[in-house]
């Protein structure tokens, strides 16, 4: 079946791209970022088609990566239905992404650059949702931080950008660190990295009634998730990531990557139904983040940022799903958000793009007459988002909501209630982008036809992708949440919805006066949310400036003073004898020579006398 | 019997000479004549590889003859699968680091062509020394040519840190040099074989008292050698002062010979010791790799900053060697080689930057990228598989070492990994310094990008470098079966132990005032 050559296209593309990329014309840079990974996906489909109706897992062994003793790790690649699922997602809207870049990146410098490193990211992600063991997953996690630290940083020359790059890196690592202690963590409970043999063998096992091992392993690749999609307390890298181009930001930091926690969680969803404590951990983690990011959300005037902190929220819903152990609805969400909200920040892109650069939402303004596909395409997604009947988004989070009703209706509330704080935010940034005057000084413009066709195409998906049944066609790897379909429930979630978009309307339609009033009304409670509740201030307090004092003033010293400091006692004893040796450089190799043979004759003296005395 | 073996060990050695008869004023003749014969030397070395048996543990290749009759030393040599590897990446990294020099290096050319050679013969020496005695010479005579290399074409407080660099390691391997007599003296034979048979034989046996002290004799000189913290202050001054090719020859294989040789000798001839002291040790080596990183964070010299994330590195390894586990000492050699690629190359990239602009100092340096791309790209190639990036080299080592670890004691391993983010802090804080910046503030217009010679220089590096990161089965399975003969020992030793119930022959005294303690280690820091 050749899974193994989905990932290696983009590869191929990458090394091409970024060797000969910079003397290349643009169009070969396009044919060849954009080739491969529509090869990429039409594989995906042959793959899929092919092993149709995917009853059973496909798995495919190439070599042996590393052995040592009974540790064997193998590139293994894994096709079921759910990564057949998070196939399609990630080759079908990174296809579409790519299309788009073309127009975006079209008078920007660093073409290849970009390009290359979009194929690169290509290339880890399938790796990671391919993989079959740990390691490999590892292998595509890891390799997909790298492609979101070099894209962000892409703009080098600005030091923002910069710092957003390190800090995400930085931020994902410690999560990395929990994953990685994880694996190495069911290595030894196990034996194995395999994801199938590790799942047989837990079946086995009884639930753990308290916190076991097995839960802190649980505990442990939910703090790695807890890195990559951007969840409490590792979320704060993911609103500065938008320093990165735009349609890295739809790719990345909205479409794919991010998912990976989610996926990942998943993808060792056995390993968590036997653990309902760490559940527990990840369903109040996700709900909270929902809640925190989407106030966050309200007070927020970049676009992009806009848009990021409501990325955070809803991978917040699909940690609540997974919690609450509606692990099809997580996926469902992940692939319906892939469609919505890369739709927002391409349209997000198409916007930026047609006032020059400019992402504050109050220097825009009336611009649904200049830019009208856009602004119809972003109205779409922000109906999906809002959860509002029949777009893709009201399916995902309907299944969502109610099995967080089964498990516990204070977490429906709060849910619902955010959804409704989702449908106000996005909505806000909407009107005042499109309706009103035009508040800048540019002349907006639509995009070309290469931007546009991905974002109808994307909105047709944002439309219809709801009526793909995931949650029935991921059936047979989880059971469908339970709690039926209680209608005064959907009503509710949908009402809500439909009330925050009629509330936004309202206040920066109708009359724009009330926002700022309310602001000033709520004076300190305002300036809290508005500075994003000094998250980043306080890890900068509690973590980086110790650690970096530490590094500067304790240790450095320490190891100058204390350390050295008894060595160079001894050392000012030897630079007299450093004198002598420095005589001895008379640049003759026979003097060293001679002294080499001296020294060895001495040390041949002290053995024979050694010997004698035996 | 000749062998190949004796061909790639005195290779160099007639090549030294050889370079020694060409006039001095052929300054270009000597550059070319030392690039192209390191390079066959390198090419013989690979016929090792191939004629290799990969599954078989023990020395091949054994080449002796008797050398001194009383006292009973041999010549005798022969490799294995421990360093087979080591070998092969000492005569890799010697033409590089000879290319990389001919900017750098522009007086006395040939004294310094002869001592990399004499340097290429030496370590070879150590790595393939059977006779413990003929080891310690190579291991002496190793220290000369790189004590003047530092001394003569180093920069900065040179002398002082060559002569810093000799009195460390000197005496750290006089207790050694005590050690190996004592051994002689016990034994008959400074034949390891022999040594190694006596032992495991049970013919051949310690007191617990004479084994610790002998244990620390050879362990404290490999820790100097490592360097282990806190024996490690030497390591940043011999870098920062000598040339590039002595801080390539220094990282990529000098720092290797201490962590070898505790594999080769503190395991298998100490068992006992080895078991009881390793959770100290690795206590040890888990401090050194934090307090490595944290001392890279603050350094504002850039080569200074690569030389103390060496520290932190050759913790890991240590760590590994005494997880006392098949995945702790396999992940240890792996990333010896790793570590010689990954951090010699960036030494190689540091020596780059000296040729292009007389500063290392960090805030000297922003924007490289607009003038270097290609520059920038590679060195963030190595940057990567430094913080431990899969695909590349020192991931697959790292996260052996990890594993074993983990095994041995959680919380160690658990702060070991600590370095996986530290180490990304201070890598990424050096390349966004010293590449990333504004374009017009640049002060780096003048600086050019990668040559033909130095990308003859590191293309091997880098096609090495994901060469082990992406399939280690080519390596692996030799190092992995000598580990196995490693392991053997230090457990076999454990059932013998138990078997044999009787009293130490020691006074009793003394042995349970020294020993006391020690067993009392593991207890005190929480380990295993």
């Amino acid at each position: 079946m050749q899974l193994w050559l989905i990932p290696l296209v983009p590869l191929i593309g990458f090394v091409i791209n970024g060797v000969f990329g910079h003397r290349a014309p643009k169009r070969f840079v396009n044919f060849v970022a954009v080739g491969s990974v529509a090869i990429s996906f039409a594989l995906v489909l042959r793959a899929i088609s092919a092993l149709w109706p995917l009853d059973n897992a496909y798995v495919e062994q190439t070599y042996t990566w590393i052995q040592s003793g009974n540790l064997r790790i193998g590139v293994d690649f894994v096709l079921d239905r759910l990564s057949a699922v998070m196939l399609l997602v990630v080759s079908g809207v990174g296809l579409l992404i790519h299309t788009y870049s073309i127009g975006y990146m079209e008078h920007e410098g660093s073409y290849a650059r970009f390009f290359s490193y979009m194929n690169l990211f290509m290339f880890f992600m399938l790796t990671l949702v391919l993989g079959g063991n740990f390691p490999v997953l590892f292998v595509g996690w890891e390799g997909v931080g790298l492609c979101s630290y070099l894209l962000i940083g892409f703009y080098y020359d600005r030091d923002y950008a910069v710092t957003a790059g390190n800090k995400a890196f930085i931020v994902n690592r410690i999560g990395d660190m929990a994953f990685i202690i994880a694996i190495f963590l069911v290595f030894l409970q196990f034996g194995t990295f395999d994801f199938a043999q590790i799942a047989a063998k837990v079946d086995t096992l009884p639930v753990e009634a308290g916190f076991g091992a097995l839960s802190l392993i649980t505990l442990l690749l939910f703090v790695g998730a807890t890195g990559k999609s951007a969840q409490i307390p590792l979320y704060v890298w993911l609103p500065d990531a938008m320093a990165g181009p735009t349609p890295v930001s739809a790719l990345i930091h909205a479409a794919t990557m991010v998912t990976a926690g989610v996926y990942m969680v998943a993808r060792t969803a056995t390993m968590y139904q036997h653990t309902p404590i760490v559940m527990e951990v990840v369903a109040i983690v996700g709900l909270a983040t929902a809640v925190v990011s989407a106030i966050i959300g309200l007070a927020q005037n970049d676009i992009k940022k806009v848009f990021a902190y409501s990325t955070v929220s809803q991978l917040g819903y699909m940690f609540l799903a997974l919690g609450v152990g509606a692990f099809s609805a997580g996926i469902f969400h992940v692939m319906t958000h892939a469609f919505f909200k890369a739709l927002l920040f391409l349209g997000a892109g198409s916007v930026i793009h047609a006032v020059h650069g400019e992402q504050d939402i109050w220097k825009m303004g009336g611009l649904r007459k200049k830019t009208p596909v856009t602004f119809l395409t972003l109205m779409v997604a922000g109906v999906a988002i809002s959860g509002v009947y029949p777009f893709a988004g009201f399916f995902s989070k309907d299944e969502i909501l109610l099995a967080a009703h089964h498990h516990a209706p204070w977490m429906y509330w709060v849910a619902t209630a955010t959804a409704g704080m989702t449908a106000f935010y996005v909505f806000r940034a909407l009107f005042v982008t499109f309706f009103g005057e035009y508040r800048g000084h540019a002349h907006p413009h639509e995009s070309p036809p290469s931007m546009t066709l991905p974002l109808v195409g994307l909105a047709i998906l944002s439309t219809v992708g709801g009526f793909l049944n995931v949650p029935h066609f991921l059936e047979a790897m989880f059971p469908l949440a339970e709690g039926g379909h209680d209608a005064t429930l959907v009503y509710i979630a949908l009402a809500t919805g439909l009330g925050g978009i009629l509330l936004a309307f309202v206040f920066y339609v109708v009359n724009p006066g009330i926002p700022q009033s309310i602001a000033n009304g709520l004076g300190a409670i305002y300036r809290l949310v508005v500075n994003k509740f000094y998250v980043d201030e306080i890890y900068d307090f509690l973590v980086v400036r110790p650690v970096l004092t530490s590094s500067r003033d304790v240790f450095w010293a320490m190891d100058r003073v204390i350390v050295d400091g008894a060595v160079n006692g001894v050392a000012s004893q030897a630079r007299a004898v450093g004198r002598v040796l420095r005589s001895w450089q008379t640049g003759s190799i026979r003097t060293y020579a001679s002294w080499v043979a001296i020294g060895s004759v001495i040390i041949m003296l002290i053995v024979s006398i050694a010997g004698g005395v035996r | 019997m000749t062998t190949l073996l004796d061909v790639v060990l005195f290779l160099p050695i007639g090549l030294f000479l050889l370079v020694l008869l060409i006039p001095r004023e052929m300054g270009e003749t000597i550059r070319i004549f030392s690039t192209v014969v390191s390079i066959i030397v390198f090419l013989v070395s690979l016929g090792l590889v191939a004629n290799f048996d990969h599954s078989q543990a023990g020395y091949q290749f054994v080449s002796q003859f008797q050398w001194v009759k009383d006292p009973n030393i041999q010549y005798k040599i022969g490799i294995d699968g421990l360093s087979l590897w080591l070998v092969v990446l000492t005569t890799f990294v010697t033409p590089i680091a000879i290319m990389i020099s001919w900017k750098g290096i522009d007086f006395r050319l040939k004294e310094f062509h002869a001592y990399i050679l004499l340097l290429e013969f030496c370590l070879i020496g150590i790595f393939v020394s059977i006779d413990l005695f003929q080891y310690y010479v190579f291991w002496e005579l190793a220290l000369l040519p790189l004590y003047f290399m530092i001394g003569i074409w180093g920069h900065g407080r040179n002398i002082y840190s060559a002569v810093k660099f000799f009195l460390y390691t000197l005496s750290g391997s006089a207790m050694m040099l005590a050690a190996i007599l004592y051994l002689y003296s016990r034994a008959g034979s400074f034949d390891y074989e022999v040594l190694l048979a006596q032992i495991s034989s049970g013919a051949l046996r310690f007191t617990s008292l004479e084994e610790s002290l002998l244990f620390w004799a050879f362990f404290i000189a490999f820790a100097v050698k490592t360097p282990l913290f806190p024996v490690h202050t030497w390591l940043p001054d011999a870098h920062v002062d000598a040339p590039t090719a002595g801080s390539v020859d220094l990282a990529a294989l000098m720092l290797k010979v201490g962590t070898y040789s505790m594999i080769r000798f503190c395991l298998p001839l100490f068992p006992n010791a080895a078991r009881e002291f390793a959770p100290l040790i690795l206590t040890i080596s888990v401090i050194g790799i934090i307090y490595g990183a944290l001392i890279s964070l603050a350094q504002p010299n850039i080569k200074k900053l690569v030389a103390y994330s060496s520290v932190s590195h050759m913790g890991v390894i240590v760590a590994g060697i005494f997880s006392l586990t098949q995945q702790g000492l396999d992940g240890a050699v792996y990333l010896m080689l790793a570590h010689g690629i990954s951090t010699g190359a960036l030494f190689i990239f540091v020596g780059f930057l000296t040729d292009r602009k007389d500063s290392l100092e960090i805030k000297d340096w922003g924007g490289l990228v607009h003038s270097a791309p290609a520059l920038s790209a590679v060195f963030m190639l190595f940057v990567l598989a430094s913080v431990g990036l899969p695909l590349m080299a020192n991931f697959v080592g790292e996260f052996l070492v990890l594993q074993g670890t983990i095994q041995a004691n959680f919380v160690l391993g658990v702060l070991a990994a600590s370095s996986l983010v530290l180490s990304a802090c201070y890598m990424l804080w050096l390349f966004s310094r010293v590449f990333y910046g504004e374009r017009n503030a640049d002060p780096n217009k003048e600086i050019y990008d990668m040559q033909p010679r130095e990308w003859g220089a590191m293309l091997p590096m880098v096609f090495v470098l994901l060469w082990l990161g992406t399939y280690s089965h080519s390596f692996m399975p030799a190092i992995s079966v000598a580990n196995a003969g490693v392991m053997k020992h230090v457990s076999a030793q454990a059932e013998m132990q138990v078997r044999r119930s009787e009293p130490p022959l020691t006074p009793g005294v003394i042995v349970p005032v020294i020993a006391g303690p020690a067993n009392a280690a593991p207890e005190v820091l929480g380990a295993r």
